[in-house]
């Protein structure tokens, strides 16, 4: 059997992976798929604990559910907001858009 | 054997995750996340989450991959590939990534976490089921409620104004 070792480290590095797109790129859509790099590794810990800890219960299936639900939600909206941003601006190039910027 | 398989779909997973935020082409990038994808649905297989991967690929590589790859066609003439595809502070953000990683890998290995206590149910996914009606009844509900707002939300954000 795989240790719970192994699998936290994959969801770390695929974690940081995804921090880097979301920090570093300049595209709005790079930069979300950055972000869901990173959701997916909250679920693979997620699933990993749940495995070796509380086989049991399915409760870590079941946040992991809720979580894909969110992520959901949150790639639908973000979307329609880069779209309409283009459309006002046409850029969704995350360096222009600083207008909040104090 | 577990070992190998999770190693080689392990290693496939993250280079696909390094091609999605290095490849110039937003494209090929969205392409490389279908592959992430796939690779974490293995992962979940081999965790004996079977139902878990079989959402993950309807949802992340039937749903999101297209609403992500829709996206980059309709916004696709301003990024020309010629820009740069990192901001200035890459280097910077770069060595914190790897950082961070260093700190949660030294965690990772040195915590003795428990080991694994009971049995699987015999039939999981009605156990799932079951339990999404009954122990998370409301967050089941709120995450439905969630569901219909962020549909509405893009629908009035990305509609077309006169």
């Amino acid at each position: 059997m795989v240790p719970l070792t192994w699998y936290l480290i994959l969801a770390a590095a695929l974690f940081c992976i995804g921090l880097f797109g979301v920090l570093a790129r300049k595209n709005a859509i790079a930069v979300l798929m950055g972000v869901e790099l990173m959701l997916n590794a909250v679920n693979i810990n997620l699933l990993a604990f749940w495995r070796y800890t509380a086989f049991g219960q399915l409760v870590g299936q079941a946040f992991a559910v809720f979580v894909i639900t969110v992520a959901a939600a949150e790639a639908a909206v973000g979307v329609a907001l880069f779209i309409a941003i283009y459309r006002q601006r046409d850029t969704v190039n995350v360096e222009e858009l600083d207008d909040m910027k104090g | 054997m577990e070992q190998i398989f999770f190693i080689l779909w392990g290693l496939l997973t993250l280079a696909a995750a390094l091609l999605v935020v290095t490849t110039r082409n937003l494209l090929h990038s969205a392409l490389w996340l279908i592959v992430v994808f796939f690779g974490i649905a293995g992962i979940f297989i081999l965790l004996h989450a079977e139902f878990l991967a079989v959402v993950q690929v309807l949802i992340y590589v039937g749903a999101i991959s297209t609403l992500i790859i829709f996206a980059i066609m309709l916004t696709r003439r301003i990024m020309d590939p010629q820009q740069p595809r990192f901001n200035s502070q890459w280097g910077l953000v770069g060595g914190f990534a790897a950082l961070l990683f260093v700190g949660l890998a030294a965690v990772a290995t040195r915590v003795a976490w428990p080991a694994a206590t009971g049995v699987l149910p015999p039939d999981p996914i009605q156990q799932l089921g079951a339990d999404f009606v009954g122990v998370y009844a409301v967050p089941f509900e709120v995450a439905s409620v969630l569901l219909v707002t962020a549909m509405i939300g893009a629908i009035i954000i990305a509609r077309e104004r006169e």
